[in-house]
């Protein structure tokens, strides 16, 4: 009896936390499809906002995903040697490294975006294009990417699996892609999952760094809360969510996979 | 076993002068210069942090010794050589294995930068597997191997590129005492059957007896002796390499015209150009138990160790210090019992003092 009752207690609760966080995100979205919010549900329900959404903002879903595919791409090729580099050598100077690249992770967005405005200003086209959007997310996500990989190496003995490759007579490059990028999967897995999420759904960076033309989706969003019709904005949300959802379960659906396999 | 893994031997070895400073200032190895014969096994037996790894790894490729030392094989001057030219084998105190890859693809990957055709590679691993004692393992993954088998596949993985040397850093020293033993036994079989150039990393003096051709006993960055498991054994040439090297005794004495004089009496030795104080080894296994009524030495025992194949004594009285003696399971004596002590003056070695 008393175990029953601390069970319903903690659903209770736990319900309570969920709906805290769901039911927000549930109105919005509901609003989304309402002809007239004022009115409420009575005034019935519409898809023209998703429409005008669409036909508003289409580019900058668009542009966030190739943002963040390209910022993946990045991270991958920057990041993974570099963790493999700044592991094997060891020592004080790639510590002080390490820290640097961590640096961002401490600054905030709108330091980092005045920064890269300041130097890049001159180099107007390289400003206008979302290129410059690219490089502040990747100065922003490069550190996760590092990070995870470094862990990774850490719990394998990556270098004992590098000299022991090398014995072999191993090429520093096969010994990377044939040893090295396989064992640390995981954590690249991990890095890259956390890598599209943020540059996703970064904001503050960004919000500095666009033009009117290099709009991303979640600067569109908050451009539709500020300029639109509450139910644009919403119907936004909705369009936000159902875009990013799939993506993020499928690829936490993959890193698990990827776990399994190992 | 065929004809191929028979017809090859490996290179001969030669470090010239290969000392080792790390960066932060620390002497790891002073110069050392050793010659390994083609076919070779050589020991490098000592405590940790004796330089033995340092050197091992110097002849691998992994490390650069300071300058004015040379590695050579055969006549080739190799210290520059990158480790992944050497055409070493080398087998890892931790293994190595790569967990991405299953059994065979493991032994198999070195064969990849050989020129091996598929076809090759695939008999090559059979051989290995054969000759490693793991056959049915092929399509494991590396998780799923015992520790003993994952020596094994580290060991078919070195060999089956054919290198010119194998380099073992304490290959068995992770595994339990009884399968040490049994893969020791393994591993001895399997370097006389392929006849190959190999060095072999270790801390331990047993392992050191059993595999070595030759044993090279290393203290604090330096060669304490080098020689074959008996001369190491029995003719020790310091009080560090005796004890380090299986137990020993060692006492001190006055050497006289053929007679060493004890605190408990006197021992016979071998004719010796030592005179005056002098510091003697003796194994414990080479003293004998007599009656004391007329033994020239005598103590008295102040404890018995039965460990099963043997028993050993404490003797004190007999020495500045007590004296280990090893005697036969069935030799009926007490704690207490006051005896005499006989031994062989050739199983007695004077060792030069002044060391610590």
């Amino acid at each position: 009896m008393r175990d029953r009752l601390i069970f319903s207690g903690q659903l209770l609760f736990t319900l309570l936390i969920a709906a805290f966080l769901i039911v927000p995100a549930a109105l919005s979205m509901l609003a989304g499809v309402t002809a007239n919010y004022f009115r409420g549900i009575s005034s019935g329900f519409t898809l023209q906002w998703i429409v005008q959404v669409w036909d508003l903002y289409a580019d900058t879903i668009g542009r966030s995903f190739l943002i963040a595919g390209t910022t993946l791409i990045v991270t991958l090729v920057i990041g993974v040697p570099a963790a493999y580099a700044l592991h094997v050598r060891g020592g004080r100077t790639s510590r002080a490294i390490e820290e640097i690249i961590t640096l961002p992770l401490a600054i905030p967005g709108l330091a980092i975006a005045l920064a890269l405005l300041l130097t890049y200003n001159g180099f107007s086209d390289f400003r206008r294009s979302w290129l410059f959007i690219l490089t502040g997310h990747v100065v922003f996500t490069l550190p996760f990417m590092v990070r995870s990989v470094m862990a990774i190496f850490s719990a394998i003995d990556v270098k004992t699996l590098d000299e022991s490759a090398s014995s072999l007579g191993a090429s520093p490059l096969r010994r990377f892609l044939d040893v090295i990028v396989p064992n640390a999967r995981p954590g690249i897995l991990a890095g890259s999952l956390m890598v599209v999420t943020l540059s996703l759904g970064e904001f503050n960076l960004t919000w500095m760094l666009h033009t009117p033309l290099t709009k991303t989706l979640p600067v569109g969003l908050a451009d539709s809360y500020a300029s639109m019709r509450l139910e644009v904005a919403s119907a936004y949300t909705l369009v936000f969510f159902v875009m990013i959802i799939p993506l993020l379960i499928a690829m936490q659906m993959f890193a698990t996979w990827g776990e399994v396999r190992k | 076993m065929n004809g191929q893994v028979h017809g090859y031997h490996g290179v001969a070895v030669r470090i010239a002068g290969c000392g080792k400073t790390f960066g932060d200032g620390t002497r790891a190895l002073e110069p050392v210069s050793l010659d390994i014969a083609r076919g070779e096994t050589l020991v490098l037996l000592g405590p940790s942090g004796c330089g033995k790894t340092t050197l091992l790894r110097m002849v691998a490729g992994l490390e650069t010794p300071d300058s004015g030392g040379r590695i050579f094989f055969n006549d080739a001057d190799v210290t520059h050589v990158p480790i992944e030219q050497r055409n070493v084998g080398m087998v890892f105190q931790s293994y190595a294995l790569f967990p991405n890859m299953n059994v065979a693809d493991n032994i198999a990957y070195g064969l990849k930068f050989r020129g091996t055709s598929a076809q090759e590679r695939t008999a090559r691993v059979a051989e290995l597997v054969a000759l490693t004692g793991i056959e049915g393992l092929e399509h494991r993954r590396i998780d799923q191997l015992s520790g003993g088998q994952r020596q094994r596949v580290a060991l078919a993985r070195a060999v089956a590129v054919r290198p010119s040397v194998l380099l073992l850093d304490e290959p068995l020293t992770a595994l339990d005492a009884a399968l040490r033993e049994r893969l020791r036994s393994e591993l001895n079989r399997l370097l006389r059957t392929l006849g190959i150039t190999a060095i072999y990393v270790t801390h331990d003096q047993a392992e050191a007896m059993a595999l070595g051709d030759r044993i090279v006993v290393m203290r604090k960055g330096a060669i304490a002796q080098v020689g074959a498991p008996r001369d190491i054994y029995f003719a020790p040439a310091s009080r560090f390499v005796a004890e380090f090297v299986g137990a020993a005794n060692i006492l001190e004495g006055v050497s006289s015209s053929g007679t060493l004089t004890l605190r408990g009496g006197r021992l016979a030795i071998e004719k010796t150009s030592v005179e005056g104080p002098a510091l003697a080894m003796v194994r414990p296994e080479s003293i004998a138990i007599v009656a004391a009524g007329n033994a020239s030495l005598t103590g008295e025992v102040t404890s018995v160790s039965f460990v099963g194949d043997r028993q050993r004594l404490s003797v004190s009285g007999a020495a500045d210090r007590t004296i280990m003696v090893d005697v036969p399971n069935t030799l009926m004596v007490k704690a207490g019992d006051r005896v005499g002590l006989s031994v062989d003056p050739s199983a007695i070695r004077l060792l030069p003092k002044g060391e610590a």
